[in-house]
């Protein structure tokens, strides 16, 4: 048992430190009816680190990794480049193996990239402040929602039809014990109307953008139309790539943005670990969820960093806390930091243009397959088409020739008639001309 | 910081390290990139105006800034980090090796199912281990961390009362509670009231019987408690709370006591949330990400969220869509996009089978061992407020503190002089000035030994009424004391080019 330095010679000396007979004695408050024997256990007993590797092994050749082939699935999750220098970075062991932060001063790495973390997200969105990090994108949402009940003391949540389905029923499910949540109807590649939907009631509106099925969406007149009625806008965003060119929320009269932080540093993970990301306006501060680091000064007068405003948290506040979050994404949240890092301005505005000009290529070549049209008038590297065919059974089809094409929107819709034929596209700078190439072929094959 | 001034700023191998936003020029990228032309057409008129505002670095200014920061962190592989209730155990790197397996890591969560299959799989298994390990029928893995778990747990028995007609309105806590537990039931739309603590350390009983009622709808118990005491009477208040028909809900923070020896299952709980990177190993990446499956118990099972994993002649599938759900299903909702962390999974799957169940059950027997051992140790020379045997964590108060002028969070940043991280301190709340420490399995005999009488030598000292080691400690960290105070007063969460780049400090 290579992970326990304990030899039986020093269990034994313990014991008799201890002055217990033996190991049983010390569980000894335990009601005998639930000790169990180990043989009560139908599980396997230890095995070597060959063993393991070859068990696991095995499972990981049984999926079809986006690398394998051509892959263009999005849809809430992105598969991008990640420099080899991130995750060398993050498995270093006083990253991968520290606790969160609460002795500042053995934990000043931790504490200052959260601060440049929370600065570069304030940035990328256009906001004025942001949290050290949220699960994902979908919680995240979901606690935007519920601070904007708080602020408004409004019980109403409008969700655009835009919005990823996925985060529409995680909102759902918490925003309804304390309001209620009103979902408009799903138009895609539209703007559907989400003004008359707000009242005197409204708490906020929660606008995708890019939305579900790639479109980009001017949110100024919604969140005009928001404040007019004294609600929040809450503007989500699953692709922050998209922010190196498209204007942030921030600029658009966004009051929260809630985003997925997973494009940046993170790989696809089969859906998590991701990092949600969570800016909003200072005068909002103290309703925001989530740790914080602040700068201040140690006794020295040295520049250092705390986690601070923790008076809104579960550790001090208790059932008065603003959410019951413990936790950020800390190493995903460090990972999107090193690789933002690695971009700078000059290279996070280059992906953007590279995604925006793979996307817009393929799209192209894809609309002039016979039966195939675009749905979406814009996007950025993601969007839609409508197929002549239902596409779960495309999707399957090709995967079979080993692309992956993209998303079925009845993946996400299954009782939504009029998607059964749309399919989700997302093409990055890990696509190739040739991947695009194989795309169009194979697809042009299985609609014949 | 004591000593010689250098010129530089930086001592040796400490180097001080400016914000990043202090670095850098424009112009430069650590990331080479063609730099293609795109026009307007499909950007809906929302072409970005202004500059992000990140500044520009090469690849080796980037891993500079990241190595220096990374050198003034404590970590677990550094030296022993005896947080209690955190769990800070070895971390073993074929975990993080597998978990990078691009079958793993470069699966897209909404590929066809029919290309997931071995991670379908994998879920699969890890939930075989999490059940037969708690005794438990059913889990409900998408919960992203420990709260989140609390949170799917409670709002799983919302939905069973609500399937049965009832609105309860009180979820019970004890006092000893880790602060999630009130801020879940609360956050769920409960109302939340605190059962008291015996004497020693554990429910009281009368307290319980007096508060459990009508509208009660849990009791939310962590387990071995936060004191690191088991709780006796656990079949009675499983007993107790089911007779007046709400939910016994166990935190399963401290799970890593008991697993291989002790299932909660048979203890009559009906949910508790599984720390992976508490009882499994998942590193805790200086704050999560964390994952925290929730087992359940046969009459909260029906309730369990989307997505739903079954196993059928065409293999395994997920099932996503409330319409689709096995008969009897009432799932109530969802708690996230996807299906939870699979990146966490695989890791916690490769530490117990790595362990197997004889050395998941020998991790806790030595943990609990340990924790023994320390309070066996430092019980004469510091105070510890209850009787033992503890189990994996010796909690010790500030009584032996008492008009000494030293607190108890000065013996915490002494501590970091000499080379430690600090135990939990002021947790649990029912301790004055408690000190809770965790050693874990993971520590050698000699490493205990050194860390007893480190602690026992300020115990000493602070007997003694030599003060020195305790006053403005640590004074050897990268930092001295930093003034939290003026953190919160004025808070400054951004960096902003208005403070300008100081001289060599």
């Amino acid at each position: 048992m290579r992970y326990l330095p304990l030899t039986p010679t020093d269990r034994a000396a313990m014991l008799t430190k201890i002055g217990a007979r033996d190991i049983d004695a010390l569980f000894r408050d335990v009601p005998k009816a639930a000790v169990v024997p180990l043989s009560n256990f139908d599980l396997p007993d230890h095995q070597g680190e060959l063993e393991v590797e070859r068990a696991l092994e095995k499972l990981a050749k049984r999926n079809i990794a986006a690398g394998a082939g051509p892959s263009f699935c999005g849809a809430g999750a992105y598969r991008h480049h990640v420099p080899a220098a991130v995750d060398h970075l993050i498995q270093r062991s006083e990253f991968l193996t520290s606790y969160t932060p609460y002795q500042p001063e053995i934990a000043q790495g931790t504490l200052q990239y959260l601060f440049e973390f929370q600065t570069q997200v304030a940035l990328l969105t256009g906001m004025e402040v942001a949290n050290a990090s949220l699960y994902d994108g979908s919680t995240a949402t979901a606690e935007a929602v519920l601070m904007a009940q708080r602020l408004t003391k409004r019980s109403k949540a409008v969700l655009s039809g835009g919005l990823h389905p996925h985060y529409a029923e995680t909102v759902e499910t918490l925003a309804n014990l304390s309001g209620h949540v009103v979902r408009a109807p799903v138009v895609p590649g539209k703007v559907a109307d989400l003004i008359s939907l707000i009242d005197e009631d409204t708490a906020c509106v929660v606008v995708q953008s890019p939305d579900v099925f790639g479109m980009i969406r001017d949110l100024k007149p919604v969140a005009e139309a928001a404040h007019a009625k004294g609600a929040l806008l809450i503007a989500v965003v699953t692709e922050i790539v998209a922010l190196g060119l498209i204007e942030p929320p921030g600029a658009q009269g966004a009051d929260i943005v809630a985003a997925e932080g997973q494009s940046i540093g993170n790989g696809l993970n089969f859906g998590g670990p991701y990092v949600g990301l969570f800016a909003t306006r200072e005068k909002f501060l103290r309703q925001m969820p989530g740790r914080l680091s602040g700068e201040t000064v140690d006794a020295e007068g040295r520049r250092g960093y705390v986690l601070t405003l923790s008076t809104r948290e579960q550790h001090i506040r208790r059932e008065k806390a603003t959410s019951n979050i413990c936790t950020n994404s800390g190493l995903c949240a460090l990972a999107f930091t090193i690789h933002l890092s690695l971009l700078g301005e000059e290279g996070f505005a280059r992906l953007a243009r590279i995604n925006h000009a793979k996307a817009s290529a393929l799209a192209d070549q894809l609309a002039k397959v016979k039966g195939v049209s675009l749905v979406t008038p814009s996007f950025f590297n993601e969007f839609t088409l409508r197929l002549p065919k239902p596409a779960a059974e495309v999707v399957e089809r090709l995967a079979a020739k080993g692309i992956l094409a993209g998303v079925p929107a009845s993946r996400l819709l299954p009782h939504d008639a009029a998607a059964r034929d749309l399919l989700i596209v997302a093409a990055t700078e890990t696509n190739t001309d040739d991947d695009a190439d194989a795309f169009v072929k194979a697809l042009t094959e299985v609609l014949q | 910081m004591t000593g010689l001034p250098t010129i530089s700023g930086d001592r040796g191998l400490d180097h001080e390290e400016q914000p990043i936003f202090e670095l850098g020029r424009a112009g430069v990228s650590g990331v080479d990139l063609p730099d293609m032309k795109v026009g307007d057409s499909r950007l809906a008129g929302q072409r970005r105006r202004a500059p992000v505002g990140l500044p520009g670095l090469s690849e080796p200014e980037v891993v500079r800034h990241y190595v220096r920061l990374s050198r003034m962190n404590y970590a677990i592989d550094a030296g022993l980090y005896p947080l209690g209730s955190c769990t800070m155990k070895h971390n073993p790197r074929l975990n993080e090796k597998l978990a990078r397996l691009p079958g793993f890591a470069d699966l897209h969560p909404l590929a066809p199912q029919s290309a997931a299959q071995g991670a379908l799989a994998l879920i699969a298994e890890l939930m075989r281990w999490l059940t037969t390990l708690t005794g438990m029928p059913a889990v409900a893995m998408s919960p992203k961390a420990g709260a989140h778990g609390e949170l799917c747990g409670i709002l799983t028995i919302r939905a069973a009362l609500i399937a049965r007609g009832e609105k309860r309105t009180h979820v019970l806590v004890p006092e000893s509670a880790h602060g999630t537990n009130p801020a879940t039931a609360a956050f769920a739309g409960f109302q939340v009231e605190e059962v008291k603590a015996t004497a020693d350390g554990r429910v009281d009983m009368d307290s319980l019987k007096s508060k459990l009622g009508p509208d009660t709808a849990a009791f939310m118990l962590t387990n071995p408690n936060t004191c690191g005491l088991f709780e006796r009477d656990m079949l009675e208040i499983a007993d107790l709370v089911h007779k007046v028909g709400a939910y016994f809900y166990c935190d399963g923070a401290n799970f890593n006591a008991i697993a291989g020896r002790v299932r909660p299952g048979d203890l009559g709980i009906d949910a508790m949330h599984i720390n992976l990177h508490k009882t499994f190993s998942t590193p805790h990446g200086g704050g999560g990400p964390g994952a925290g499956p929730v087992v359940l118990s046969e009459r909260l099972a029906p309730f369990a969220p989307l997505p739903l994993l079954v196993h059928d002649a065409s293999g395994f599938r997920l099932i996503e869509d409330r319409g689709a759900v096995p008969a009897g299903a009432q799932p109530f909702g969802r708690m996230c996009a996807f299906h939870g962390q699979m990146g966490m999974f695989v890791r916690a799957l490769a530490y117990m089978l790595s362990h197997g169940r004889d050395g998941v059950r020998q991790a806790s027997e030595d943990a609990v061992l340990s924790a023994n051992y320390v309070l066996a140790s430092l019980k004469d020379v510091m105070s510890a407020p209850f009787e033992g045997p503890c189990m994996h964590e010796a909690l010790f108060d500030d009584h032996f503190l008492h008009d000494t002028g030293v607190s108890t969070l000065d013996v915490a940043k002494a501590l970091i002089d000499e080379g430690y991280h600090p135990m939990t301190v002021y947790f649990p709340l029912v301790v004055h000035g408690a000190m809770l420490i965790e050693p874990t399995e993971s520590e050698s005999k000699e490493s205990l030994d050194r860390f007893i009488h480190v602690l026992k030598t300020l115990a000493g000292e602070v007997k003694a009424g030599r003060r020195e080691r305790f006053e403005g400690a640590p004074r050897l960290a990268p930092r001295r004391r930093l003034d939290e105070t003026a953190a919160s007063r004025k808070p400054v969460l951004r960096w902003t080019p208005k403070e300008l780049p100081k001289a060599a400090e």
